[in-house]
Parts: C-alpha cells; sequence; structure tokens
C-alpha cells in the first residue's frame, strides 16, 4: 500500500475497515467450526485419551514433586493438563495451516485473497482465527477435565487465555512456515510425524524437564530449545495466575519470527499447482 | 507476494486518467510454472461497459491469466492494471474494483446465503449494516430472497452461480472477470447467467471479461481474446477476428486460428 503515486489517488483502508475484515474473517471460522461436529469431537476426545487412559496409567509411574507454579503435590493428571491444552493447540494450528497452503481450502483462500486489504493482514486475521477455533477446544477440554478433578482457580481460566492466544499464534504461523517452507510435508500424516510427534514428546508436557535431565542431558537441551515447551510452561504458569517470563519471551519472540516467515512464504500457486492435470494450468 | 517495487517505468509517458482508463489492461503478461511456459507475451484491454469474451481449450492459459489478474500469483514479467491501478504496486485499490467469480465454486457450503456474502463484504470492510441492506437487495436481484436462510448446499448449481456473481457484485466493482461459469449448468440455468451478466454490461456499465470455451455464449458485438497455448492469437470485435480468420462464424475462425498454429511453420 506504499507507493502512491499522484494519479492514482488511493483512499487506502480505514481502521475500521480493518476490523470488519478481521471480525468477518473469526466469525466466518466460528461458523464452519460449529457446523463441523466431528471435527470438534476429535479435537477434544484426543486429549480426553491422554488424560484418562495414559495419565492414569503413568500415575504410579512418575511422581511429581513441588515445582513451581505447583504449591503442593499434585497428581499426574493434573501435571500434564497444560501440555495436552497445548497439544489442541498443537494439533489445530499444524490442521488449519495445512488447508490454507494446500489444495483443501483453496477455494476459500482464493475467496479471502481477493480482498482488497493487504495479504499480510488477511494471513494474520486468518491465523487469529485458527487460534479462536483452538480456544473453544481448549476451554470444552478444560470443562470436562474439571470433573476430573484438575481445578486450577478460577482466576486461572482468566489469566491463560492471553497465554492461549499467544501460544496459538505461534503454532498456527509456525505450521503454516512449516507448509510452506518443506515441500515434502504436504500431508497431515507427514507433519504428524515429523513435527507434531517430536515437538510433544521433546517437551515439558507429559514429564517435568528435571527428570529429562536426570535421563538424558542432551534430550534435556533439545527440549529446552522446543518452542513448544515454552508454550506449555508458558499455559501452566498463567493456568495458576503466574507467569514464565523465558517462556512469555520465547513464546513472543518465535510467534513474530514464525508469522513474518510464514506471510513472506506463503505461495498460493503451490496448492493450485498441485492439483493435477485438469486444474493445474 | 511482496514484491519489492522497483523503478517504475519512465512517468513522463503521458497516460490516461483512471477514469479514461482501460476497465483492465493486460499489458505483456508472461507466466511460467518452472520450465513451462503458461503465458507468453500476452496482452489485451477489456473496456468499461462491455462484454470480452476469452476464448481458449481447457489448458489455454485461461486460469493462470485469472490467476495473476487476481493477484493470487505474483506478476512474473508484464503489467496488469485495473482502471488504472497497476495489481502489483497498488493492489488495494485495484482489487477494490475487481470482482470475481471463479470456476471452482467457492461458496461454504455450510452457511446460509446471507451468511456468505456478509463474510464477503466483511473482507472488503462493508460495514455489517450496510452489508446486510447490500445482501437483502442483491438476493431480491437474483430470486433467492425467500432462500436467504438456508444452507448454500441446498441450491442447485445454477442457484449456487448466481449466488457467485452477487457475491463479486457485493462491493461494487467496475470490472468483473467469470472463469467458465457456466460448466456444468443446465440449458435455462446458462442462459438465465448470461443474460444476466449482460444486463451488468448494458445497464450499470461494468467491464465484463468472460473465459469460456463455449463458443455459442458469444454475441455478435462482443470483443473477443483467442488463447490458445498461452498466446493471444486473435483479438478485436468479434466480427473482424472472423473476418479476418477468413470465416464465417465464431467456430470455424476458433478453428482455423488454433489450427494454424498447430501445423509446423504455419504460424509467423
Amino acid at each position: 500500500m506504499s507507493s502512491i503515486t499522484a494519479r492514482d489517488a488511493p483512499r487506502g483502508f480505514s481502521a475500521g475497515e480493518y476490523m470488519t475484515c478481521l471480525s468477518g474473517i473469526v466469525w466466518r471460522e466460528g461458523l464452519r467450526f460449529l457446523h463441523q461436529r466431528e471435527r470438534f469431537v476429535s479435537a477434544l476426545v484426543r486429549p480426553l485419551v491422554w488424560l484418562f487412559i495414559f495419565a492414569a496409567g503413568f500415575r504410579q509411574v512418575l511422581g511429581i514433586s513441588i515445582i513451581p507454579p505447583y504449591e503442593t503435590y499434585i497428581l499426574y493428571e493434573v501435571f500434564i493438563a497444560p501440555g495436552l491444552m497445548a497439544m489442541i493447540q498443537l494439533f489445530n494450528g499444524m490442521q488449519s495451516s495445512l488447508s490454507m497452503v494446500y489444495d483443501r481450502e483453496m477455494g476459500n483462500m482464493r475467496t479471502l485473497l481477493v480482498s482488497p486489504l493487504p495479504r499480510g493482514f488477511l494471513l494474520f486475521c486468518k491465523l487469529l482465527a485458527g487460534t479462536a477455533v483452538s480456544l473453544l477446544q481448549v476451554y470444552a477440554f478444560l470443562l470436562i477435565a474439571w470433573f476430573w478433578d484438575i481445578t486450577p482457580p478460577p482466576i486461572g481460566y482468566l489469566t491463560v487465555l492471553p497465554a492461549l492466544i499467544l501460544s496459538g499464534l505461534m503454532l498456527g504461523s509456525l505450521g503454516m512456515l512449516i507448509s510452506s517452507g518443506i515441500k515434502q510435508l504436504e500431508s497431515f500424516a507427514g507433519v504428524m510425524n515429523f513435527v507434531i510427534f517430536p515437538m510433544f514428546f521433546a517437551s515439558s508436557a507429559l514429564y517435568p524437564l528435571w527428570r529429562v535431565q536426570e535421563g538424558s542431558p542432551y534430550l534435556y537441551y533439545v527440549c529446552e530449545a522446543n518452542p513448544f515447551t515454552h508454550a506449555v510452561e508458558l499455559i501452566r504458569f498463567a493456568l495458576y495466575g503466574q507467569i514464565n517470563w523465558v517462556s512469555l519471551a520465547v513464546v513472543t519472540g518465535c510467534t513474530i519470527v514464525f508469522m513474518i516467515g510464514a506471510i513472506l512464504a506463503y505461495d498460493p500457486s503451490r496448492g493450485l499447482a498441485r492439483r493435477g492435470p485438469a486444474g493445474g494450468e | 507476494m511482496t514484491s519489492p517495487a522497483p523503478i517504475a517505468e519512465p512517468r513522463e509517458t503521458p497516460r490516461p486518467d483512471p477514469a479514461a482508463a482501460p476497465a483492465l489492461s493486460i499489458d505483456g503478461v508472461s507466466h511460467a510454472y518452472g520450465p513451462r511456459r503458461a503465458l507468453i507475451d500476452v496482452s489485451f484491454n477489456v473496456q468499461p461497459a462491455s462484454f470480452t469474451a476469452l476464448l481458449g481449450l481447457n489448458g489455454a492459459g485461461k486460469s493462470t491469466l485469472f490467476s495473476l489478474i487476481t493477484r493470487l500469483f505474483g506478476i512474473q514479467s508484464g503489467r496488469v492494471g485495473i482502471f488504472g491501478h497497476d495489481i502489483s504496486k497498488n493492489p488495494g485499490e485495484a482489487l477494490r474494483l475487481l470482482g470475481v467469480v471463479f470456476q471452482p465454486r467457492t461458496l461454504d457450503l455450510d452457511l446460509s446465503l446471507t451468511q456468505n456474502l456478509l463474510y464477503h463484504a466483511a473482507l472488503h470492510g462493508i460495514s455489517r449494516r450496510e452489508a446486510a441492506a447490500r445482501s437483502a437487495e442483491l438476493l431480491g436481484r437474483i430470486g433467492l430472497s425467500e432462500r436467504a436462510g438456508s444452507k448454500v448446499r441446498d441450491l442447485s448449481g445454477g442457484q449456487m452461480r448466481r449466488l457467485e456473481i452477487a457475491r463479486a457484485l457485493l462491493h461494487r466493482p467496475r470490472l468483473l472477470l467469470l472463469d467458465e461459469p457456466t460448466v456444468g449448468l443446465d440449458v435455462k440455468a446458462r442462459a438465465d447467467i448470461i443474460s444476466h451478466v449482460r444486463q451488468l454490461v448494458t445497464e450499470q456499465g461494468i467491464g465484463v471479461l468472460w473465459a469460456t470455451h463455449l463458443f455459442d455464449e458469444i454475441m455478435a458485438g462482443d470483443d473477443l481474446v483467442v488463447l490458445h497455448q498461452g498466446k493471444v492469437l486473435a483479438q478485436g470485435p468479434m466480427s473482424r477476428v472472423i473476418s479476418e480468420a477468413g470465416a464465417l462464424d465464431v467456430n470455424t475462425a476458433f478453428m482455423r486460428l488454433t489450427g494454424a498454429q498447430v501445423m509446423p511453420g504455419g504460424g509467423a
């Protein structure tokens, strides 16, 4: 929108127009989500399986000592809840970003991208809308988890919100950057194997990092460098009304870098060119 | 794509003011997918209040051209202007004046007609109240008012196309692109859509670029651009294109033009 010649005398876009556009994109994403019940159910079943089955089995194996932000001994279920919240966002971010780059949602991306507003802004709105959907999933999970005795302080439900927005944006833009930048990762199975699983397991989602350090110092460094670890810790602390400053800094920095990278790398011709001979002209 | 605007061509050349500029100007546009060249030095104009048919077989490069005009792809070489606004340098102002109906359906099937229209309006920064008024008006014009709240999934193919055209008009563009909009429709639905779009040209002065491979959609007064294997083989008023090809009708003219291209040494 920068180079303006006297001849064109464009009128640009007002802040109100930007806001209308943003709220329209989020509104549509929410509506679509409400119509896709199976997507909602599967997004909930995954973390609940971990919570009900995996955590129940591991409760006896893994003892958790008192580490911040927790002030008492806690059950293993309580420990992994923030990790599962981040996992919901990880899956959601990868899924929605992948569909933005590859053809599944190409028709909708076409509609989106003929909007006259700057492309970077449109992609940002789309990522924010994806994050909003992940918030619905996370809060639904928290509601069910409450009946499973995962009861953070009431204020935690509020203080965790900004943390979830930030981590959702980070994971969504990471997903977009990966799907734009790495050709081989065009299927969700590929992303599962090479991104989601390594990120999830090499993090503090399932076990405290001091435990990892005892087992393998190298893995500990990998976990420390994993942005997903910091998303989990940011959420964990925020859920108890606290701020983990290191994680906040890492997640903020990664969000900015991933988002700029994703917007620069986004190339709609990739999704279209892959549709085979018929539509590939 | 963010193309860093290079130093523009010399500005001394007097340019027509936007009001008098062609609705669409394609100027020396080429595009390649790797080694495969999809468009080769394509140039033509679409005038306001005119119906220009872009005639080409599947694979001629029509969809690539549409993707370039709508800024979906970055321009590799050449220039695309919409009422004088360069699509690479000033995409916002250019896209504001452009309405488009893509060949694949791009409606949200699970949302209602009105919701689809409101979403599109939001993408153009049109406020909710204004958008609701315009949606109701346009739905009335395409005869789907009473279906406003039903899901798009329940519409027929022809109704969906009409809705897509209404959506493309929501932000009051002055140039309308349609990429094979009648594919897969029955005779009645086709005729409805063609007459609706022609009405837009005569009554509202909208410039229309209509991509098709169906010759019977073209009428005597239309402008014609014949695109074949990425090249423009002929362009101009329909009668001139036909007579220059030494033919009596569009069909024969098209076969002669494209056939000549296929024969070795037949072209220039």
